[in-house]
């Protein structure tokens, strides 16, 4: 199993990344090599394994559908690098 | 290195928590090892008044005065937090971390925050955009990660008591390279509100200090339910409070084949703790864990796969960074992201996003998880035939700075911390003495799930035990 450039850069688009030509060749490189090493699960045997959901064994717990107080819009406009009174601004999604 | 008790004998002693917390930010500021990114100076001395005036009111409580480090990962209203990345550079948290608020309603100080890998990637303390941390102990090596700056300012004696956080040994393997005690809990014991994500899965935070007692009391200041985290337990948590166990019939398992992948000084080390115990009265029982060889594949599927999603939310719009001079709203996120994150963050995020990928999914992630039963059901089995486990916390003692440049030998250098991750077990360091160049070596301490009192009190115990190695 070997990741060829063009996956490479694939994979930088799903995770949104842009990466220059020598990041391409050096993070396929360090990929190929984790790929590589993370490939020996297929030795394991796990027919009829159930996979974890969660390790500490709690129960999903749900709390009263009551109001609670939530923070501030203010404060959580305060921490975006752009925004007005009332919401985070972004450039223009939709070219029309 | 200082411990709790120092700073209550002060207390005793008739020195106010203002003096205190003066004195560990005049460490602080004199540190030359980049353990503190940032120094609290005006908050620390407000939390140190509000103490005082408690005190003087009649009231103690049990942290009363203890001036702390926080790793740059968990949340702290009026300060930056910036989990050690560019893309989070100048964020101020709207609250606080459960586990940093309940510290301080017991008394604790907040003097600085420690540094560490960027978003908690990393076992060297390299991937920090503040810079790498120096190892007290030879600074020209590392103190481990990625609570690097937490074990490096508890080992250099600037706080009694450093938060870190662990997803694969990340408290651990500092502990035991700097020479201090970390601890992490059984996953679910601490509340995660308020820690930045790195894998939710495995995510614990913990505390880093110089003996098991000041652990234990930490554990227990900061441990249980948190409506605002639904994976912490409603457990009560007064287990945690150690005493030492009775190491007399204690059965102390090891696993043979860890002797084996160790450098001949902690193979040494551990020998002479195995021997020593024995004569105490334990005993010692082989254990094998046959799928313990894949932790560490399988932890890089699962904590690259949930990296990847939680660092999803880092875009530049939200929070931190974000790119100039964009014209539209996903070159804004490629850009913020691409220039925010450092190279071992997009790495892993890229491994993350690959193996989640469409067509991968059960190949990686699926298997993973099965995988990661299997591990569990080691786990299971062998703590059937024994109290604890025993083992090394790292291969070698503290590495060169630039020493590990490939990625894969980095992740390697965790392969004794991974499992208890995976498995949500309770796991601690303890210092054993150190090699012949005076660097430290840690012992590793495994319990079964949700025995973090068990732990503690037979860490207690061996504790006694290496004093004066």
């Amino acid at each position: 199993m070997s990741l060829q450039e063009s996956e490479v850069r694939k994979v930088a688009g799903l995770a949104n990344l842009i990466l220059s030509d020598e990041e391409v060749a050096s993070f396929g490189e360090d990929l190929n090599a984790i790929v590589t090493y993370i490939e020996q699960l297929q030795e394991v045997d796990v027919s009829g394994v159930l996979p974890v959901v969660g390790v500490s064994g709690i129960e999903t717990c749900s709390r009263t559908d009551e109001p609670q107080p939530a923070l501030p819009r203010e404060q959580i406009l305060a921490m975006a690098p752009q925004a007005n009174e009332q919401a985070f601004l972004v450039p223009k999604a939709v070219n029309r | 290195m200082s411990s709790i008790r120092d700073i209550q004998e002060a207390l005793a002693a008739g020195r106010s928590c203002c003096e205190i917390a003066t004195q560990a930010l005049k460490r602080a500021q004199a540190d030359t090892t980049n353990a503190v990114v940032r120094i609290h100076q005006q908050l620390a001395l407000e939390q140190a008044a509000v103490v005082d005036a408690r005190r003087a009111a009649g009231e103690q409580r049990p942290l009363d005065g203890v001036p702390v480090l926080i790793k740059d990962n968990l949340c702290l209203q009026g300060v930056e937090v910036s989990a050690a990345s560019r893309i989070l550079a100048g964020w101020h948290p709207p609250y606080t971390a459960t586990a940093v608020s309940r510290l301080i309603d017991a008394g604790a100080v907040v003097i600085g925050t420690a540094n560490m890998d960027e978003f908690a990637f990393g076992s060297s303390n390299e991937t920090s955009a503040h810079g790498p941390v120096a190892n007290p102990h030879d600074p020209t090596r590392i103190p481990g990660g990625s609570s690097g700056g937490s074990a490096a300012g508890v080992a250099s004696g600037i706080v009694p008591l450093a938060l870190g956080s662990d997803t694969g040994g990340s408290i651990r393997q500092p502990a035991a390279l700097c020479g201090c005690v970390g601890l992490k809990p059984s996953y679910g014991r601490i509340s995660r509100y308020g820690l930045i994500a790195f894998g939710s899965s495995l995510d614990q935070i913990g505390p880093l200090s110089s003996s098991v007692a000041d652990t234990a009391l930490a554990l227990q200041v900061m441990a249980g339910a948190d409506a605002n985290d639904a994976t912490c337990s409603q457990r009560p948590s007064n287990e945690c409070l150690a005493s030492a166990a009775d190491l007399a019939g204690l059965r102390i398992g090891w696993v043979p084949e860890h002797d084996r992948d160790c450098a001949p000084a902690v193979q040494q080390r551990l020998h002479e703790l195995r021997q020593a115990l024995a004569e105490n009265g334990a005993e010692l029982v082989e254990i094998s864990l046959p799928h313990e060889r894949f932790a560490v594949a399988t932890y890089y599927i699962i904590a690259t796969g949930e990296a990847s999603s939680n660092l999803n939310r880092f875009d530049g719009v939200h929070y931190g960074q974000r790119a100039e001079g964009c014209s539209n709203l996903a070159e804004l996120y490629r850009q913020s992201r691409s220039q925010g994150f450092g190279a071992e963050a997009k790495r892993r995020i890229m491994l993350g996003t690959y193996v989640l990928s469409a067509g991968y999914y059960d190949a990686y992630y699926k298997r993973a998880m099965q995988v990661r039963s299997l591990i569990i059901e080691d786990f299971q089995r062998a703590f059937a035939s024994c109290d604890l486990l025993l083992g090394p916390t790292s291969p070698s003692v503290a590495f060169r700075r630039g020493e590990k440049s490939d990625p894969l030998s980095m992740y390697l250098s965790d392969v004794f911390t991974i499992a208890a991750n995976l498995a949500g077990l309770p796991a601690l360091s303890l210092p054993i003495g150190s090699d012949e160049q005076g660097l430290p070596i840690g012992a590793h301490l495994q319990a079964p799930q949700w025995q973090d009192g068990r732990l503690l009190s037979a860490a207690a115990a061996i504790e006694k035990v290496c004093q004066g190695w």
